[in-house]
């Protein structure tokens, strides 16, 4: 049996990890409800421009524009957003997995990393990369969003990439999250084609130069709700598995302590035996 | 008194405006306009200038720099990418900006971004004006 002070030792150690990762569980749930706001916020924007796009695309019919077929490029531009962190359970891992276990030939993509453990693992596996983002992850602004959009559009405008996808971890609820892959471009027209009085919608400049500058923005605006759901996802991800992880520990230390006192009491009986041996010894 | 509609400013980060309101104005790409409530249906895409909303006696002025707005006759919705109310626009700034872009322009150097810097001048432009609305 381990000694008493391995016991104890252990026991210390077991506890002062559980209260890092008790802080930590306070910090991301701290910020999930900060990012969970501001995904709220944001859903209004989304909603309006969703409807906008499709009403568009739909009076627009067989409308022939470089945004809604691919071009001749084989490459595809994939926006993988991950964390820049670590100690999140599968967040990560399931983004880089989502990405490298499907149909895809590695050496078609152009990987355009936002969160560094995405890039660092693509680009250790050997895979194409564009252009970094990372720094954007840890506090996203539209204005990240609009810098990723303008770069990607304009490899798709100049025939780089025919294709643009983005991987990122989408956020149901606290305690779901789905890893996501949605395609960019050349955007796909449904057939919902409402019948309501948004149809009727009338454009000005012209149909094709407002989807000119419209898809653009819509594009902006997927990437930007994109990066927002990820960073909660990210932490509610994190939040679960510290909190797991402070359970972990409080059932490793309950053991510990059970084995600690039986390793204390052995020790006291032990002593009382010699003691009392001794005793008859000299008597 | 004209019919009100229902004018709704939202933008990624907040729902920055939702009131009925009077007549609203702003710059399109094909010009200036001003809507009344009972506009034909339209969509029409954000220039950087000034965005004026009159709710009876009040006017209210804000910096409007991109996005679109889709005009029905009941309600209008701005879809602004950025867009700001006059205590939020350091005018310090702007006119720094202002004169950075019209440096760049007057150069006109090879390699610069005409685009761009004449948005940028644009956008400050928009904001000096409203700052000095304030």
């Amino acid at each position: 049996m381990a000694s008493m002070r391995d016991i104890k030792r252990r026991k210390s150690s077991v506890q002062s990890t559980q209260q890092i990762t008790k802080a930590m569980k306070l910090v991301s749930t701290v910020k999930l409800q900060r990012a969970k706001g501001r995904a709220e916020k944001s859903k209004t924007y989304f909603n309006c421009m969703y409807e906008t796009v499709v009403s568009m695309l739909s009076k627009a019919g067989d409308i022939n524009h470089p945004y809604l077929k691919a071009n001749n490029s084989a490459k595809k531009a994939v926006i993988v957003i991950t964390g820049s962190r670590g100690l999140a359970g599968g967040y990560n891992s399931n983004i880089i997995k989502l990405v490298r276990d499907n149909e895809w030939n590695k050496d078609d993509l152009i990987i355009y990393p936002v969160g560094s453990k995405g890039r660092d693992t693509f680009t250790r596996l050997g895979y194409e990369m564009g252009e970094d983002y990372s720094a954007a992850i840890d506090e996203p602004i539209y204005a990240d969003a609009m810098t990723i959009s303008s770069q990607v559009l304009d490899d798709f405008a100049t025939g780089k990439v025919g294709e643009i996808y983005v991987v990122y971890t989408g956020f149901k609820n606290t305690v779901t999250h789905i890893p996501t892959r949605l395609k960019l471009l050349p955007i796909k027209i449904e057939d919902e084609r409402s019948d309501d009085d948004k149809a009727v919608l009338d454009f000005e400049p012209e149909t094709e130069d407002a989807i000119d500058l419209i898809i653009p923005k819509y594009i902006t605006s997927l990437i930007y709700g994109a990066m927002i759901e990820a960073v909660a996802s990210e932490n509610a991800a994190r939040m679960q598995a510290m909190d797991n992880a402070t359970n972990n520990a409080d059932e490793i230390i309950s053991s510990l302590s059970l084995l600690y006192n039986r390793a204390r009491q052995s020790a006291i009986t032990q002593e009382l035996t010699e003691i009392i041996a001794g005793a008859q010894a000299i008597s | 008194m004209a019919e009100k509609f229902k004018l709704t400013i939202v933008t990624p980060d907040r729902e920055f405006f939702n009131e009925e309101a009077d007549m609203v104005e702003f710059n399109t790409t094909e010009g200036e306009i001003g809507v009344y409530a009972g506009h034909a249906p339209l969509t029409v895409i954000v220039k950087p200038g000034i965005l004026t909303i009159t709710q009876g006696e009040a006017v209210k002025n804000a910096a409007l720099h991109a996005g679109f707005v889709q005009i029905l006759p009941q309600e209008i919705t701005i879809l602004a990418e950025i867009i700001e109310w006059p205590a939020e626009i350091d005018e310090a700034r702007a006119n720094a900006a202002k004169q950075r872009a019209e440096g760049r322009l007057a150069e006109r150097g090879g390699n610069i971004d005409v685009v761009r810097a004449e948005a940028a001048l644009m956008r400050s432009i928009a904001r000096i004006d409203v700052a000095k609305m304030k």
